[in-house]
């Protein structure tokens, strides 16, 4: 089966990345395909290269780095929802005039319209959040 | 862009101004628009008060957004499902709501109502219809 999944909510105060990051990659494992994992509202602070978490905590960021990594996953950032949040790349540091940026290298920002597509193009659409 | 149609159904179930999601959930319709797909959106829970008329925003400082309700008949939403129960749990009646209109141009442009009340076992049924829901 192809999924798309989508990630409402952001790392370590809320289970949904959690929880949408062992589906994700249970149904890897099992062979599914897996057409985009989208975030969106809260959850594009999944894709912080910046974030540090205690040495004996799980590291969410990485984890959803190395499973993209293994799977050739794509996973996209929502530009809205990442503008208003301070998520930024090389481009968005460009066109917004800002000093840094802070995404992981393995997640890309785009457009909502990627998640339209990936819920028009996968056999189920799989939301974690509230 | 894509030959598929599907149906599609946004589900909104929390209040407008508590949280994000009702303002970044439009935002998925407007866009989504452009992929013309046959869309309906479904309010439930306190998810009902996002369509409440008269809203005014001035006390907690955030953007009004409740007016992009009415254009949805502009970007082709032309089925608008309400949740009985969850208007009388919370005291409301449709007159509470926003008079949402579509034109139809097979009807020499008439104006026709968005909202449909439904009754949750029918909302249900409408669920289990779509093909995919985007749940906010």
């Amino acid at each position: 089966m192809k999924f798309a999944i989508q990630v409402n909510e952001g790392p370590y105060q809320h289970q949904s990345s959690d929880s949408a990051y062992f589906f994700t990659k249970a149904a890897l494992e099992k062979g599914h395909e897996v057409f985009r994992v989208f975030f969106y509202h809260d959850g594009v602070n999944n894709a912080s290269r910046l974030t540090t978490p205690p040495q004996d905590d799980r590291n969410v960021v990485a984890r959803w780095a190395e499973l993209a990594e293994e799977h050739d996953l794509d996973m996209v950032v929502c530009v809205a929802a990442a503008q208003r949040r301070g998520m930024v790349d090389e481009g968005e540091m460009q066109r917004n005039g800002k000093d840094a940026t802070n995404i992981h290298p393995r997640f890309r920002i785009s457009g909502l319209g990627q998640l339209v597509e990936a819920a028009i193009q996968s056999d189920r659409l799989v939301v974690f959040g509230d | 862009m894509s030959e598929t149609i599907k149906k599609f159904l946004y589900l909104n179930r929390k209040a407008p101004y508590g949280t994000i999601y009702a303002w970044e959930s439009l935002e998925v319709v407007l866009i989504g628009a452009a992929f013309d797909q046959d869309v309906s959106l479904a309010f439930m829970d306190d998810g009902v008060y996002q369509l409440t008329k008269g809203q005014d925003t001035t006390g907690v400082g955030m953007k009004n957004f409740s007016p992009t309700y009415a254009a949805l008949g502009d970007y082709e939403v032309k089925k608008i499902f309400v949740e009985k129960e969850s208007l009388d749990e919370r005291g409301l009646t449709l007159d509470d709501l926003q008079h949402l209109v579509w034109e139809d141009e097979d009807d020499d442009w008439a104006e026709k109502d968005s909202i449909r009340l439904v009754s949750r076992e029918e909302m249900t049924a409408i669920m289990d219809d779509a093909d995919v829901v985007f749940s906010f």
